[in-house]
């Protein structure tokens, strides 16, 4: 194989000015922490809300929940932040769309609210799979001990579903971080993006592909074990993989 | 709203979307499935055959390509196929790897991992019995596996492959990376040429949007078929 190879290109000054090629791609990796953990709390916010929606006896709520899980499932991400970038400036009235296309930092926000509502929609499914996989009887008890609807989810079904459904939710939020790259093409300059720079400026192919695979690797490892350390917190005793 | 908006551009550009964009799209999706149920299913046998090691090196392999997003790798095998390529033919340098050829090994390579996890879990879903009574009728494991386990753990895991499919059709879109003219590719280019953003790619959130919606209604069809066979 006649490519040159070259590790120590990492400490070599990048010429973007703010250190070297290793900075860089730190850099890239901070803001994929940064980005997947906003879209993450949007996810959650509004994956929970939607499946808990499709759970409830209400017919509109789940069809309404019903829908938008697949409105947003059916789509491409990169098509769904291609609407958010380009279309929905020019959609909204003059003033507001001028607005819009001006914030600094429009990548990042696009990049955080459409991977947010695009995950929503898989979180949803999850929060839904928990909940239906209690046992009848639980919404039945909490039902005949006077408890409202409101009530029977916020004490006895959420508590016991969002502990069922820690180990998906687990790969639902390392998803999320792997999704983080699609935001190159409007523009976001996170791990993927800056090793495609610093490949762009130092012809070190290899080198900078194999530095970001490293440093995704590292997330994923710290994420897995952070998570087993909740899962066994949180584990319900009785269950599989309870105490 | 739309007084402004000219959905004459789609009419225009309606042989290039479809006739050179969309049946990139399909073929790539359709070769892509079927390179990466063929190679997800050797490696699953590969980790479930109980030699050791081979069972960790497929083991590596799947969680490697799982922890890493699309988008790196796509890059990754852009740059690595024309090695592979020269390593493959034995030529004195990297040979020219068209796009169509790169982002077909990209898939293939990356779903692969994600069709083997399936066929896994098909595989083990199967009762102990099965291969028992295979074995007990004299069929050697390369019999047992082609007309007893394997069959089975591909029909009844036949609609988790076919949505994978489906994730699989939403992912080829992201060779857009590479500028490559896929049906998004192909809207892309004709929304920058004509100024028409907006339109074209409206048009093709709704293409992808319908397809995706009507697969995934065969697919539940056919599950509930599947579940009343049986």
């Amino acid at each position: 194989m006649n490519y040159h190879w070259n590790w120590r290109i990492f400490w070599e000054p990048a010429p973007n000015g703010t250190g070297n090629y290793l900075d860089m791609l730190l850099s890239g990796l901070v803001l994929t922490i940064e980005t997947a953990i906003c879209a993450w709390i949007i996810a959650l916010a509004f994956g929970s809300v939607v499946g808990v929606m499709r759970t409830l006896p209400s017919k509109t709520a789940s069809s309404v929940g019903f829908a938008y899980v697949e409105f947003f499932r059916n789509m491409p991400l990169l098509v769904q932040l291609f609407i958010w970038f380009f279309v929905l400036p020019e959609l909204l009235p003059h003033g507001s769309g001028l607005w819009l296309k001006q914030i600094p930092n429009a990548p990042f926000y696009t990049a955080a609210i459409g991977i947010g509502l695009f995950m929503s929609a898989r979180v949803a499914e999850q929060t839904r799979a928990g909940i239906n996989s209690l046992p009848r009887g639980q919404k039945l008890a909490a039902t005949a001990l006077g408890l409202t609807t409101a009530q029977a989810y916020r004490y006895v079904l959420l508590p016991m579903a969002f502990r069922i459904i820690m180990p998906p939710l687990t790969s639902e939020f390392l998803s999320t971080i792997k999704n983080t790259s699609v935001a190159i093409t409007i523009g976001l300059i996170e791990l993927t993006g800056e090793a495609r720079a610093m490949q762009e400026f130092s012809f070190q192919v290899f080198e900078a592909f194999t530095g970001a695979t490293v440093l995704y690797l590292l997330i994923n490892v710290v994420v897995v074990i952070a998570m087993r350390f909740l899962e066994r917190a949180l584990a319900v005793p009785g269950y599989i993989g309870g105490k | 709203m739309f007084a402004s908006f000219d959905f004459d551009v789609i009419r225009r550009s309606f042989g290039y979307l479809f006739l050179d964009g969309m049946t990139f799209t399909l073929t790539l999706t359709g070769l892509a499935a079927l390179g990466g149920l063929i190679f997800g299913t050797l490696i699953a046998l590969m980790r479930l055959s109980g030699f050791k090691l081979l069972g960790r090196i497929a083991g590596l392999y799947v969680d490697l390509m799982r922890s890493l997003p699309l988008v790196l790798v796509i890059f990754w095998f852009y740059f690595l196929v024309p090695y592979i390529g020269q390593w493959v033919t034995g030529s004195s340098r990297p040979i020219q790897v068209g796009a169509f050829t790169s982002s077909l090994v990209t898939f293939i390579m990356f779903e692969a991992a994600y069709f083997s996890e399936i066929m896994r879990a098909g595989i083990q879903s199967i009762s102990k019995g099965q291969p028992a009574a295979a074995q007990a009728l004299g069929l050697t494991y390369r019999q047992t596996m082609r007309y007893v386990v394997l069959p089975q753990a591909f029909r009844n895991m036949l609609p988790v492959l076919l949505t994978q499919t489906i994730v699989l059709f939403q992912d080829t879109s992201l060779v857009y990376v590479l500028s490559i003219p896929d049906f998004l590719g192909a809207a892309s280019k004709v929304a920058q040429r004509d100024g028409r953003l907006v339109e074209m790619y409206l048009f093709a959130a709704a293409v992808y949007f319908i397809i995706s919606c009507l697969a995934s209604f065969g697919v539940r069809r056919l599950q509930a078929r599947i579940a009343f066979v049986h």
